[in-house]
Order: C-alpha cells, then structure tokens, then sequence
C-alpha cells in the first residue's frame, strides 16, 4: 500500500477500538447508491523505479534545445544553494505559518523576502507574494479601486504594451467589478506608450494608469513622463516590473515626483526555473498608506511574552478567514516555497551580482542585435530596449521560428500570435546564461531558416 | 539575526553571478541610483543562514501535523526529484508544440484521471490553488448563467459551516451571498434551504464532508432543490481527501468542483503555496473552462486556448498554471493507481475515527458525537476553557512542547473552543497513539498545573507573541542601520 503504514494486526487493533468490523462500515452514512463503481480510466499503481522509468523519458522529450524565448518567463543562472535549501524538508513540507512559535524559519524568510522586495522595487512594503505576475496585476488594479475612493469611474488605463496574457488575466480577475480597463495605445515606432494617446485622458477622472517597465516588447517606458501625467490627473500609478532588472533600472517608487502608489510583478527572474510556467510568484508592494488595502499575507515583526523577537503574520483582519465576504482577497496562500528560493537567490546574488547579471544579459542583447544587423535585420521599435527585443524580419516570422526549433533554436515569440501588424517580428530575449556561441547560433539558425528552402541538391 | 545583520560591504558570493564590465547603454532618466538593500554576504553565510532558518520550522518530514481541513500528508520525495529533471524545468512555457509532447502528454494524462477519479466531463489544470480554482468554478457558474440569457441570478448560497474563500469569492464573482445554516446533526439544514432558493439562485458551494467532519447525508436532495430552483451545484473539494476513489462529486450530482491538489495529491504545502486548484466540470460548464486546456489529437497533444473555447470564463495567469506542482501530483497519482485511491480514504477515515474514539474513551467531547468522522472530526474543549480557564489555543499551544503541531483551531466558528484534527492516512498507529497520550498528559496538567499550559509554548524558538500590538503598530520590513 503505497504511503499508508498500517499492518493487518494494526488495522484489527483500530478497528475494534472503533468497535466496527470492517473499514468499509466507516462509510455507513453514504448513500449505498451513489457509490463509486469504477476507476477503470485510472492506471495501476506504478512502483518509484517504474514511474521514473516514464518520467525520465517524457522529460527528455523536450529537452535540449537552445531557449531564446522570454515573453514572461525568463532563462537565468540559478545557484545550486537555492533549491537545495529550498527543498529542504522543513520549508518544503511545512505548511502556512499560522502557529507562529513552530514557523519561525519560513516567517523570517518572508519577512527578509519583504524587505528585499520593498528595497528593488523602492517602495515602502510588500506582502509576502501572490500566485503569479499576471493575477497579481489583477489584484493591483482591485486595489488600486479600493484605494482610491474619490475616483468613481473605475476606469483604469491599460497600455496595449503590456503582456497580452496579462491583459487576459487581469480582464478575468477584475470583470464582475464594473471596472473598465481601457487600452491605451503605443507610438507604432518607438514601441511605447504614445504621449498624445495618454494626453487625451487628461482631465477625466481615470483611476488608475499601468507602467509595464520594461514593456511586453521589451521597450523601457518613459516612466517618469507616465507618473507625472497621472500625479497631475490625480490618477493612481501602478508599475508593472521584471524585478531582475531594477538592479540597474530606476525603481517604481522613484518614478515621476512621488513615485508609484502599487506595484506588481512576477518573481520568476530571480530564483525560479521556467518549469513550463509556473509556479512562479507575484510581487506586490505599495505606499505605506495603502497597506490594509493589500491583499495576500504580510508578515510583521513582533514580541513575544519574553520580550524577545520574532515574527507573525499581521494585518489578518484584511484576509476572508476572518472577514469573509468583506476580505479585500479571496486569496488564501502564497506561492510560499518560490519566495523561498527567490530570498535565498537575491541574498547569494547581493547588490553586485544581480546587477552583474542583468548588465551582461543586456550586453548580450546588444551583441546579438548587431549580428542581426549584419543579415539586415534590425529592431521592430525604435525605443530603448532592456534584455528583450523584437527584431523585424522580411517575411512572416511564423514558418522561420518553426524552421529554427527544428535546428534546435528557439528562436523567440511570435508576436504575430497576438497582433497581425506584427506578424513578421519575434521577440528575442537573451540573458546573461547565453554565451557568444550560442549568440552565433542563433545568427547562424536564423539566417538558415529566412533562406527560402533551395531545391534538393 | 536577519541577513541584513549578516551583510559586509563589499563581500558576495562570486561564484554566482558574472563578473562583467559591461557598461550600461541606457540614458541616464532610466538608471537606478538609489541602492537596492540587498545583503552582501558569502555564500556559505548564505547557506548557513538559511539552513538554520529551516530548523526552527515544524513540517511533515519532522513532526505529525494534524492540521483539519489542511490534509497534511506525507509528500513522497520522488515527486520531487522527478519534477526537478532537467527537461521538466528549463522547458520554457512558450516553447512551440513539437518541443512539449512529453509536458504536454502528462498534463493530459493528469486531467483524464483527475476526471477519472471525481467523475467529472472534463478538467482544467490552470488555477494556481484552492480559492482561485474556487473563483473559476464560480466564474464558469456565472458564464454559464449569463450566456443562457438569465440575469436575474444574483445570489451564491454558501453553508455558515463554509471556509471563508467561499463568500469572499461569490463576492469577487459580483454575487451575494446567503448564508444558509447547519442542522444540529451538522447536515444542511433542509427547510432553510429551500426557503431560500429561488430565480435569483446562481448556485450553492458545499464542501462535502464538511467542515464539520462529517459527511452531507442529504446531499442528493440538495442537489434536486438547487438545480429544480435552476441554480448549480458547486464543490469546494477541500475535503476531497476524505471520499477519494469511495464516492465521486460528479456521482453527488455536482455541476463543477476544485480540487487542491496541494492537499489530496500530496504536492508539498511549501510554507504556503504554491498550491494548484485545478477545476472540474460537468457536460454543460465544458465550454466555460479557464484556458489552457490540454486536447490530444491523433497522437499528438497541443493546447486549447480561447480560440477553441470561445465563450471560456478566461485566462487565470500568465502561462498555464503551477506546472511543476502539477506534476508533482501527476507523479503521486500514478504511483498510487486505481487501487491506491479508495484506500487514502480508507485509512485516512480509520484513523481519524481510531483517533476520535480513543479522545473521546479518555474523555474529550466530541462536537458531532453521534455522527461517523469523515477523515477528520470536531474535539470541543468548552468544557475546560469554562471550568479550567484552559482553551482550545492553550491545547495547541502546548501540544507544540511535545512535539505536536496543532490542530486547526477555532475554525470552523461554529463550534466553540474547537480543534478540527485531520490525522491523514500516511500516519502511523504509534504515531496517533503519542498524540493521544499527549493530548491526556495535557488535560491531566489543565487540571493541576494550567499556569504551564495557559503559558505554553515553552520549547520553541519563541514564546507566545503579541498579536495585538504587532497588528496596531506593522513592522513590516528591516530598516538599514537599525
């Protein structure tokens, strides 16, 4: 019996404590007639070494090729300590710190990610996580509404630069709010947000404006022009980060004269392996005067009756276990574990080595630009671009994708899969994990796969 | 000591990061000049650091964790290690479908025998834990609903026994909510809900068994009063545990239910989350279901996404959801086959009415004592906290000096001075009986010495914290030179 220790003389034992015959008499209040009758769709039970068997090769199926895809998720280096640390028993198997004495460890390792988040992002707290950056999103906006009560549109400003399935989530989450996201549209050119586009608004009563920084084309923002347009709308700013590059990008609590109100993110760059997208985690933070609107966990310092330190979750009385269908969330969790790795990733990495990385992930997107440039190829949009960028090719970019991850390359996203006036562009994304081979490669795969197929020889 | 108080200026881990001299070609308006606040230290600080912190954590792997309504099950150490293969975490989520059939093939066969085992016509892996699986379920209820033209439900009925996800998310969904109460027996009660169904039902969410522990009898007949009042039936499958492979929610007449995968399929609760609450649905939810999906067609596999589903409830995250929980979970399912899921409700149901008896034979009160437990069951300790000033948290607290973690305590807010105990089916006859055995040596103090229970925890890294103040005044991060 697979993970259930009982011996037959145990289960005799148990069963007459009980004072029943059988286990089955344990079920004696389900109606007879609704009882499971078959589990025929389900395999026989496989043994680890079988099972494992299976797996191995299922993995190695999709293994191998050279991964220039960014989109959202993003290749790094992650050191060896994180998830072995992370996978340590006592944080992988320990459930939500609700009895603080007994959950010491995972408490301070929040209340440590808190602090380091709050830092990158430079403002004044941050919760302990949220599922992902795309429903974090989601919930910044929900915030943003319940923060700013003088505003009744509930319109709330949605650059059409932002990542598309990012849109789709936060339109999922906000929906049945009567909040209207409006799309705001960018310069064709550069790739940002079009400052005439934005001046439109003016005057009107706008809740909120989102700044994706650096944008779903990899653009930067002009984020400071964007926060003093709505500082002098009287609108909410939520910023929209990659936290990996606030190393060397000027932070959302820096932004414009007083900086973002919220901010928003997902976490996977610093610590979490692509693993087919998830789990990832998302990152909130806001001002200090907006904290008992945040939704999620917060973990606070407190005192114990000795007088001495620890920690505690705090600030409950936002959260639906205790206000129910008053909460500012139905959220229930945090993506616990992941912030676990992305605390111990940000201490190994310091000040130093995240900016290091983040500088050569951008110099590598320098260089494999300039060798694109070489077959003629060059940049979609004319703005500055961090580690990602859309290159424009002279025909669709569909079938050439196609033809380099035959060659193994993967190549970048299709952003023609969103928008069909951007049906000839990919969006490249290289990091500091890509050598100059492997940038070669990608030329050399690029410029095999834009030749039109020659004849067989 | 934080790890900021660890932090030299100038040290790190060179190892980990390159040592580049790259200059930065940015305009000056987008640079950082403030510093980010990270530590500097080396990686063995760091290491030591963080191994320390762990040790002062209670888990599965270290302790028995009887927390009610959390399933704390032991999490089989190869669904870790299989899902940390290389193939499996470097595939991106965006690769093309000719580099994702192996990803692609699991997740589908995950979805078949999550549908296998719950009865339901169709699964979708996306939503990333238990109360945003809550939301699609919800959501699709609402899609559902709104499509046929029929506006005029605007209400959720939501049982007082309920967790809290499940009004908090109608609301979210832009319902209302009514609160429908529990019988003596802790069943429905029966006339207050068919006096309150009617046009404006969308639906009922009920998780079964309850919160209370104990199995809905009438739950065929509360599934005739919603859908004859046009509602739908939502299950909250917190609880799955309990009935996994005996009694399917789509056999209970259930229109669409989530399931925590974090919980029945033994994916690690990790500190808190990440979870996966992947949904499932009757025939007529299946064109509401959250994107992606998972479609085998011919011997390939691809995904479905809002151009396959058109009137889908929507997308709940960037990519697909927590794929590597997901395959945490597809890893222990296939290793406990057809035959090893009615038996984690078997022995997951045996001992927690091994559990309660021997309690209750020692001379605990149960809450529902003339009902079976389910996998878990209600011990109310009114009784000493009225006339030992010893309560429900004073038990708790005190368990954790011997070695237990706590029960669920006060929750649910029906029963007073409760302890939900969920023992879980991976746990031990020896394991249970040093449970009990603590339990009555805690009692015996109550008696004689409470001063020690009152004041409990006595052993852990801290001693009980000041809640209040904590809240009142939120210190919520390190500040530098502190």
């Amino acid at each position: 019996m697979p993970f259930i220790p009982h011996t037959e003389e145990e289960v005799a034992q148990m069963l007459a404590a009980i004072g029943v015959d059988d286990i089955e008499a344990l079920f004696d209040e389900i109606p007879a007639d609704i009882r499971c009758q078959s589990l025929d769709d389900i395999p026989p039970a496989a043994t680890e070494m079988e099972v494992t068997r299976e797996v191995q090769q299922m993995a190695e199926r999709d293994a191998g090729a050279l991964n220039f895809i960014g989109a959202g998720a993003y290749e790094h280096h992650i050191p060896a300590a994180v998830w072995q640390l992370t996978t340590r028993g006592e944080f992988y198997t320990a459930y939500t710190p609700y009895q603080a004495e007994a959950s010491q460890g995972t408490l301070q390792l929040i209340y440590e990610y808190q602090t380091m988040m709050a830092g990158l992002t430079g403002m004044d707290v941050s919760n302990a996580s949220l599922y992902d950056g795309a429903s974090a999103l989601g919930e910044a906006i929900l915030m943003a509404v319940r923060v700013h009560r003088k505003s009744k549109s509930k319109k709330v400003l949605m650059p059409t630069s932002v990542h598309p399935a990012y849109r789709a989530t936060a339109k999922t989450v906000v929906k049945h709010q009567g909040i209207e996201l409006v799309d705001l549209p960018i310069d064709a050119d550069s790739g940002r947000v079009d400052p005439a586009a934005l001046a439109a608004f003016s005057g009107e009563d706008i809740t909120a404006l989102v700044i994706p920084q650096p944008n779903f084309y990899g653009v930067l923002e002009q984020a400071d022009e964007l926060t003093a347009w709505a500082e002098g709308n009287g609108t909410l700013v939520i910023g929209l980060v990659n936290p990996f590059t606030l190393a060397i990008l000027k932070p959302p609590g820096e932004w414009g004269a007083n900086g973002a109100d919220i901010v928003c993110g997902d976490g996977q760059p610093l610590g979490a392996p692509l693993s087919s997208g998830g789990p990832y985690y998302g990152i909130l933070c806001c001002k200090q005067q907006h904290v008992r609107q945040m939704p999620g966990r917060l973990v606070g310092r407190a005192i114990d009756a000795d007088g001495k330190q620890g920690f505690v979750l705090t600030l409950q009385a936002r959260e639906q276990h205790i206000r129910r269908s008053r909460a500012t969330s139905n959220i229930c969790t945090n993506q616990g574990l992941v912030v676990t790795a992305s605390t111990i990733h940000m201490a190994l990495l310091g000040p130093v080595g995240l900016r290091n990385a983040a500088a050569a992930s951008l110099a590598n997107t320098h260089r494999l630009v300039e060798k694109a440039a070489a077959l003629g190829i060059t940049p979609r949009f004319s703005g500055d671009h961090f580690h990602e960028v859309a290159l424009k090719l002279d025909q669709p970019a569909a079938p050439v994708l196609e033809k380099m991850a035959t060659a193994g390359v993967l190549g970048g996203y299709d952003l023609g899969r969103d928008d069909a006036e951007l049906a000839d562009a990919i969006l490249v994304c290289v990091t500091e994990t890509k050598t100059d081979a492997d940038i070669d490669r990608y030329i050399d795969a690029l410029k095999a796969a834009q030749e039109p197929s020659a004849p067989s020889r | 000591m934080l790890i900021f108080e660890h932090s030299t200026p100038g040290r790190r881990a060179t190892a980990q990061a390159p040592a580049t001299t790259a200059e930065i070609d940015l305009p000056a308006q987008f640079l950082r000049r403030s510093d980010t606040g990270l530590p500097e230290v080396s990686e063995m600080q760091a290491v030591r650091h963080y191994t320390r912190l762990s040790q002062k954590n209670f888990s599965i792997d270290t302790h028995f964790y009887p927390l009610g309504s959390c399933t704390m099950k032991y999490n089989p150490r190869a669904c870790n290690s299989l899902a940390m293969l290389p193939g499996l975490l470097q595939r991106h989520p965006l690769a093309p479908e000719s580099h994702s059939q192996g990803f692609l093939q699991m997740m589908f066969e995950l979805q078949e025998m999550l549908k296998a085992v719950t009865g339901m016509a169709g699964v979708s892996l996306t939503p990333m834990a238990g109360a945003q699986g809550e939301f699609a379920g919800i959501a699709m209820i609402r899609a559902y609903h709104d499509d046929r033209g029929d506006a005029a439900r605007t209400e959720i009925l939501v049982p007082d026994a309920a967790h809290g996800t499940n009004p908090a998310t109608a609301i979210m969904c832009g319902y209302k909510v009514k609160e429908i109460p529990t019988d003596e027996q802790g069943d429905v009660d029966l006339a207050a809900l068919k006096a309150a169904v009617g046009p404006q039902t969308a639906g009922l969410m009920l998780t079964n068994p309850s919160t209370l522990g104990v199995f809905e009898r009438n739950i065929m007949e509360i599934g005739r009063i919603v859908h004859e009042a046009g509602g739908l039936l939502y299950y909250d499958g917190a609880n799955l545990n309990a009935i996994l492979g005996k009694v399917r929610p789509g056999d209970m007449g259930f229109d669409v239910i989530h399931m925590n995968l974090h919980k029945t399929f033994s994916t690690p609760h990790g500190g808190g989350g990440p979870g996966s609450g992947a949904v499932g649905v009757a025939e007529r939810l299946m064109p509401y279901r959250p994107v992606p999906v998972i479609a085998r067609d011919g011997g390939r596999y691809r995904w479905l996404t809002e151009d396959d589903l058109p009137k889908t409830m929507g997308r709940l995250s960037a990519f697909g959801g927590n794929a590597g929980v997901l395959i945490r979970a597809y890893i222990y399912m296939r290793m406990l086959g057809a035959s090893g899921m009615p038996r984690v409700a078997e022995f997951a149901t045996l001992n927690a009415n091994y559990l309660e008896q021997r309690l209750r034979d020692a001379g605990f009160e149960a809450a529902f004592p003339d009902r079976r437990a389910s996998h878990e069951f209600i011990i109310t300790l009114k009784k000493q906290a009225k006339e030992l000033k010893v309560t429900a948290m004073d038990f708790a607290k005190r368990l954790l000096d011997y070695g237990y973690h706590a029960p669920t305590t006060y929750f649910p807010l029906l029963v007073p001075e409760c302890l939900l105990i969920e023992p879980t089916e991976t746990e031990s006859k020896e394991e249970i009986d040093g449970f009990i055995e603590a339990m009555i040596a805690i009692q015996r103090e109550a008696e004689t010495d409470p001063d020690t229970v009152r004041s409990a925890p006595h052993t852990m890294p801290n001693r009980r914290f000041d809640e209040v103040t904590a809240a009142r005044t939120p210190d919520l991060k390190w500040q530098a030179g502190e």
